[in-house]
C-alpha cells in the first residue's frame, strides 16, 4: 500500500453539483459553467461572513434541487472555509440538519470533503453525502491580510481570493456519472517558504509530492489522464510545480499539459495578479468546468489536485513559514 | 510660489521612494517602514534638523508621515525646555493632535457612511 | 529536493518587482500628494488666520477628510497598488489604514468592532512615534542638563 494514495473499488459518483459565485466572478472564464451569479458579494446580507454562509448553503441546495433529493435524506455534509473556526460551514450544517465533520484544509478542503464523502460511500455508511468548501472575498481577506480598503501595493505573486462556493452530492457508483476512482490524501510539505503574498511558491512543494504518490500507488503516468489540474496555484506556482515534476523524471511534453484553476480563473487581466485563489477556486472550478468536460465526454480520465497553504495571520507575525498540503481525486467517466 | 510646489513635489517624492525602498529592498511590511519614517523623523528633530527642512519644502516635509514623529519630538523638546523632566511626557501632543484627531473622527465618520463593498482588484 | 536548493528555483522562476519603476511610481504619486497639500496650505494662509508654521495641522486634517473620501469610494486602494510607498507614506497614508479599517469592523459594532480595531494597521506608527519622541527628547534633556549641547 502506498502512503496516502486510497481506492475505490465501487466507484462513488457524483451525481450532481451546485457551484455559485459573486459579481468579480462574472468575468472568470469558468463563469458560463457556473450555476448562479451572485450581484452582490454579501448576496444581500448584513455583514459578509452571512453573505458567505449563503452562497454556501445555495451551492448544496442546487445540488440537491438537480439530483432531486431532500435535504433530510442527505446523510453527511463534509464541509469547510478559510474563516475563524470555519463558522459559515457550520451555520449551513445547521440549516442542512446533516450530520457534519467540519474539515480544514485551507483551499484544498473542498477536495478532502470528496475524500471523506468517497470512503463514506465506499463504507456503504453514505447514501448520499454532500462534499465541497466556498470563500468569499472581504472575510478572508480581512483575517488573513489587510482591510479590503486598504491601500497596501500587492507584488505580482499575489493572488485573488475568489467569492465562490462549489459543492457536490455523492452517491453510489452509477451509470452515467463521473466516478471517483482513487483519491490521494496530501501529506504537509514544508519547505521554509515565509512569503504570504507568494502562496504559489509554499504551496508547489505539496502538489508535487502529491502527484508523484498518486502516480507512484496507482501504477500510473501523467499521459494516462486526459487532465490533470491543480486547484489554485496560480500561474508562478504552476511553472514552479512543473520544473519540479521535470526535475522529478517526468516527460516534459506531459508536464506542460498540466492545469491550473487559479491560473486560469480570471484570463490574462493583470489586475488580477499571479491568478485567483481560495477554498472557493477549486471547488467552483472542478465541479463546474472539469464534470461538465467529462459529461460533454471531453474528457475520460482527470487528475483534480487541490493545494491549501496552512498558514495563519499569527504564524505570518511570528516569522513562521508556511506548512502546505494537496489533496487529489482521480475522476473518470466511461 | 511655484518653486514651493516644486520643492513639496521632489522632497516628499523622495521622503516616498525610501519608504518604497525600504519595502522592496529590505523586504519590510508597509508597518514596519512607516514605523521606521516615523521614528526617523523624531530622530531628526532630535539634532534640530527637521524644521530647517519644513522651511525649505514645506507640505514636502509635513505630509509624510515622518512630519508625526518630528511633531511629537518637537512638542516634548519644547516643554522640556520649559519645564524639564515632566515636560518630556506633557508636551507631546500639544502639537500634533490634527492628524490623529482628524483620523479618529473621520474614521468613525467613515464607518457610519460607508460600508466595503464592490470589490474589484 | 532541501529548502534551499527550493528556494533557488522558485526565486529563479518567479517575478521579481521592478525597483526602479516601483520607486518613480512612488515618487510621482507621493509628490503629487504633497504638491497638493502644499496648494491647501497656501489656501489656508491666504484665507485663514493661519501661517506657515500653523498651517500644517488643518492642511493635515484637510488631506485627512480627503482620505477618507477616497478611501470609502474605493478609490484608495487603487492609488495605493500603483503609487506604493508613495501612498502609504503621506499621512493620506494613515488616514486610509484607520479608516480601512473603522469601514471594515463596523459589522461588530462600535464599540467592540470600530473602537477596538480602528488602529489594527496605524498603531504601530502611534506607539512608535510617542516612544521615539520621549526617548529623543529625554535624552535631549539630559545632554543638556550635563552641557554636552544647547536646545
Amino acid at each position: 500500500m502506498d502512503q496516502g494514495v486510497l481506492y475505490f473499488p465501487s466507484k462513488p459518483a457524483i451525481i450532481a453539483s451546485g457551484v455559485v459565485a459573486g459579481p468579480v466572478e462574472k468575468q472568470s472564464v469558468f463563469a458560463a459553467d457556473f450555476d448562479m451569479l451572485y450581484d452582490d458579494e454579501r448576496a444581500d446580507e448584513d455583514t459578509n461572513e452571512k453573505g458567505h454562509q449563503q452562497m454556501a448553503e445555495q451551492a448544496c441546495q442546487i445540488a440537491l434541487q438537480k439530483a432531486k433529493i431532500k435535504k433530510q435524506d442527505v446523510d453527511f455534509l463534509m464541509s469547510g472555509d478559510l474563516v475563524n473556526q470555519m463558522t459559515p460551514s457550520n451555520f449551513v450544517a445547521a440549516t442542512l440538519g446533516a450530520p457534519y465533520i467540519g474539515l480544514f484544509s485551507a483551499c484544498a478542503t473542498a477536495v478532502s470533503g470528496v475524500i471523506i464523502a468517497s470512503l463514506l460511500t465506499e463504507l456503504g455508511g453514505s447514501r448520499y453525502a454532500l462534499a465541497g468548501a466556498a470563500s468569499q472575498h472581504n472575510s478572508i481577506e480581512r483575517q488573513f491580510r489587510y482591510p479590503v480598503e486598504y491601500g497596501g501595493q500587492k507584488p505580482g505573486t499575489a493572488q485573488w481570493t475568489v467569492t465562490a462556493a462549489g459543492y457536490v452530492l455523492i452517491a453510489k457508483g452509477q451509470m452515467n456519472s463521473p466516478a471517483i476512482e482513487a483519491a490521494t490524501i496530501g501529506k504537509v510539505i514544508d519547505l521554509q517558504q515565509t512569503d504570504p503574498f507568494h502562496m504559489g511558491a509554499a504551496m508547489a512543494p505539496a502538489a508535487c509530492d502529491t502527484i508523484t504518490r498518486h502516480l507512484k500507488g496507482r501504477g500510473q503516468k501523467l499521459k494516462d489522464y486526459d487532465l490533470v489540474m491543480t486547484g489554485d496555484l496560480g500561474k508562478v506556482g504552476l511553472s514552479i510545480l512543473k520544473e519540479m515534476l521535470i526535475k522529478e523524471g517526468m516527460s516534459k511534453q506531459d508536464v506542460m499539459k498540466i492545469r491550473d484553476g487559479g491560473a486560469e480563473y480570471y484570463g490574462d487581466d493583470e489586475a488580477f495578479l499571479a491568478g485567483a485563489s481560495g477554498a472557493g477556486c477549486s471547488a467552483s472550478v472542478f465541479f463546474s468546468y472539469i464534470l461538465k468536460q467529462l459529461h460533454d465526454k471531453k474528457i475520460e480520465r482527470v487528475l483534480a489536485v487541490a493545494t491549501g497553504a496552512l498558514l495563519s495571520p499569527l504564524t505570518v507575525q511570528q516569522n513562521e513559514s508556511i506548512p502546505c498540503t494537496a489533496h487529489a481525486i482521480e475522476i473518470s467517466m466511461k | 510660489m511655484i518653486v514651493s510646489l516644486v520643492m513639496a513635489f521632489i522632497v516628499g517624492g523622495l521622503i516616498c521612494v525610501i519608504g518604497q525602498l525600504l519595502m522592496d529592498v529590505g523586504k519590510l511590511t508597509p508597518a514596519h517602514t512607516l514605523s521606521i519614517l516615523v521614528v526617523a523623523g523624531a530622530v531628526l528633530d532630535g539634532f534640530n534638523l527637521y524644521e530647517p527642512l519644513i522651511d525649505f519644502a514645506g507640505a514636502g516635509a509635513t505630509i509624510p508621515i515622518t512630519s508625526f514623529g518630528n511633531s511629537l519630538t518637537h512638542g516634548a523638546i519644547a516643554e522640556a525646555e520649559r519645564h524639564g523632566w515632566i515636560g518630556v511626557l506633557t508636551g507631546m501632543f500639544e502639537v500634533t493632535s490634527s492628524g490623529i484627531s482628524a483620523a479618529i473622527v473621520f474614521g468613525m465618520i467613515g464607518a457610519l457612511i460607508f460600508h466595503s463593498k464592490g470589490q474589484q482588484p | 529536493m532541501d529548502a534551499k536548493q527550493y528556494e533557488d528555483l522558485q526565486q529563479s522562476l518567479s517575478p521579481k518587482p521592478s525597483i526602479l519603476k516601483n520607486c518613480l511610481k512612488a515618487f510621482f504619486v507621493g509628490g503629487i500628494i504633497c504638491t497638493i497639500g502644499q496648494l491647501i496650505t497656501f489656501f489656508y494662509i491666504a484665507n485663514f488666520n493661519f501661517t506657515e508654521k500653523t498651517a500644517g495641522n488643518p492642511t493635515v486634517a484637510t488631506m485627512i477628510f480627503i482620505s477618507m473620501l477616497l478611501t470609502g469610494f474605493g478609490l484608495y486602494k487603487k492609488i495605493g497598488q500603483f503609487g506604493g510607498a508613495g501612498s502609504a507614506v503621506p499621512v493620506t497614508g494613515f488616514g486610509n489604514a484607520v479608516i480601512s479599517a473603522a469601514i471594515e469592523h463596523k459589522t461588530e459594532g462600535f464599540v467592540l468592532g470600530v473602537g477596538g480595531n480602528i488602529f489594527k494597521l496605524a498603531g504601530s506608527v502611534i506607539v512608535f512615534g510617542v516612544v521615539s519622541a520621549f526617548v529623543v527628547a529625554l535624552v535631549k534633556l539630559i545632554l543638556v542638563t550635563m552641557g554636552v549641547t544647547n536646545w
